[in-house]
């Protein structure tokens, strides 16, 4: 189908976005990448009179280091940072799940605040960003404030981005030493929306993995800590025991909603062989 | 603020050439390309991003060009597969997909080529499974896909000899 009719501007500053925000309110929406939105107004899910984009503003786009942070500006695209060098190095986690994320053509225009910003629960970067307790840099007419990815998702397609804010960017702790990730995901064909995947990282301690987090997607309305599978892991020897444990826990903490191929059941089976995948190779 | 209906003019280069075109802003880059600038080749199957048929490249990447608008183009580098199969590997590839049947009605196919083109260029040392991977995105309703990962498999390895016939005799 094609697109309802909207007005487009394109700013040249962060003001401009604010001043069009205000006087639009809810009748514009921020385009990015437009790689969900514009997918959703050809289907004429929703109308809105003005579509604002923010391909315009440059310093969104920028992937940078600072002390033991890494700041991934919101227009970055996921092949941007699927080629980033500071990336690979300082958030192999990203480097792990950005293959899974759409295909090739999708990646060159898809933004990594724009997912974020969307909070597709079926979604890699928000998966990614609560497993390594990320922080999301929102930037409204009265100056900037973050907020940690575990108050940022609040329900289905629901942030606690305001609506006079844009998300500029993301901030992850860089990796240190002896960190260790995991990325794993199912679909049904490469590249299309995750039945159920799994973010996860942890500090390796001999056998043991401390302080392990645990990140589903397509696991509940929002990404989802496994916080009581983490608990029970953490510190402990990974031997057999702990990871049929592990597995006990994660089955009794899920609940995942249906999907229309997947019962809740499968789904939960399914994050448990991802969570046993990702724990066997860990050993 | 101006009517939600009223064109904007826009300016791009299409296949080498300097093009500029009326739309509205709700007309994405495909429906610019086949209505505005007479286009035909890049074509348009679900228009919701799922099937990869108006894959076009943008400013030296492919996107899929329903879920781009002609406004955000404004100022770009479109290649279709008009301008993308005239010449060197784009060519080859049209050549390979013709002798290895890659193609039955063909309507995936200029989508296809505009996709297997950034692959080789970009990943000349590509796997049979990463091709099928990175083709992944594209739909093809007739073949089966097989003939297809042939075809691009086909440039793929004629690249790579090439490269060896160079480095032996330079």
């Amino acid at each position: 189908m094609k697109a309802p009719a909207f007005d487009y501007a394109k700013p040249r500053s962060m003001v401009e976005v604010f001043a069009l925000l205000q006087r639009h309110g809810a009748d514009a929406r921020l385009l990015a990448g437009g790689q969900t939105l514009l997918a959703t107004l050809n289907m004429r899910l929703s109308e809105p009179a003005l579509l604002i984009d923010l391909t315009g503003l440059a310093a969104l786009r920028a992937i940078g280091v600072e002390g033991q942070v890494l700041s991934i500006g919101a227009l970055a695209t996921h092949s941007e940072v699927e080629r980033s060098e500071l990336v690979a190095r300082h958030a192999p986690l990203l480097a792990m799940a950005v293959p899974y994320i759409g295909h090739r053509a999708i990646r060159n225009r898809g933004t990594f605040g724009g997912s974020i910003a969307y909070a597709d629960p079926a979604a890699e970067w928000p998966a990614c960003l609560a497993a390594l307790d990320g922080t999301v840099v929102a930037q409204g007419p009265g100056g900037e404030r973050r907020i940690p990815a575990r108050d940022f998702f609040r329900g289905l397609y629901q942030t606690a981005l305001r609506a006079d804010e844009v998300l500029a960017a993301c901030e992850l702790p860089c990796t240190q030493p002896n960190d260790w990730f995991a990325f794993d995901e199912l679909a049904r064909r490469h590249g299309d929306y995750a039945i159920v995947g799994l973010a996860a990282a942890a500090r390796r301690d001999g056998r043991a993995l401390r302080s392990p987090r645990f990140a589903f997607l397509g696991a509940a309305a929002t990404p989802l800590r496994a916080t009581r599978t983490e608990a029970l892991l953490d510190g402990r020897a990974l031997d057999q025991a702990a990871i049929d444990a592990a597995l006990g826990c994660i089955k009794s903490e899920l609940d995942p909603p249906a999907d229309p191929v997947h019962s809740s059941a499968a789904k939960r089976h399914l994050a448990s062989v991802l969570l046993k995948r990702v724990l066997e190779k860990a050993r | 603020m101006s009517a939600a209906s009223a064109k904007r003019t826009i300016r791009v280069i299409v296949n080498g050439e300097a093009r500029e075109c009326d739309v509205e802003p709700r007309t994405h880059l495909v429906d610019c390309l086949r209505e505005e600038l007479g286009l035909k080749g890049s074509h348009l199957g679900c228009e919701h991003g799922v099937c990869g048929a108006c894959t076009v490249r943008l400013d030296g990447e492919i996107v899929r060009g329903c879920l781009v608008l002609a406004v955000q183009a404004d100022g770009g580098d479109v290649r279709t597969v008009e301008g993308l199969s005239a010449n060197g590997t784009g060519r080859e590839l049209q050549r390979a997909f013709v002798a290895r049947n890659a193609l039955q009605c063909g309507f995936c196919t200029p989508g296809m080529l505009a996709a297997a083109l950034e692959l080789v260029e970009q990943r000349p040392n590509a796997t049979r499974t990463q091709v099928r991977e990175w083709m992944s995105g594209n739909y093809c309703r007739c073949t089966g896909y097989h003939a297809i990962v042939d075809a691009v498999c086909e440039v793929l390895a004629q690249g790579a000899a090439a490269k060896t016939i160079t480095g032996a005799t330079g």
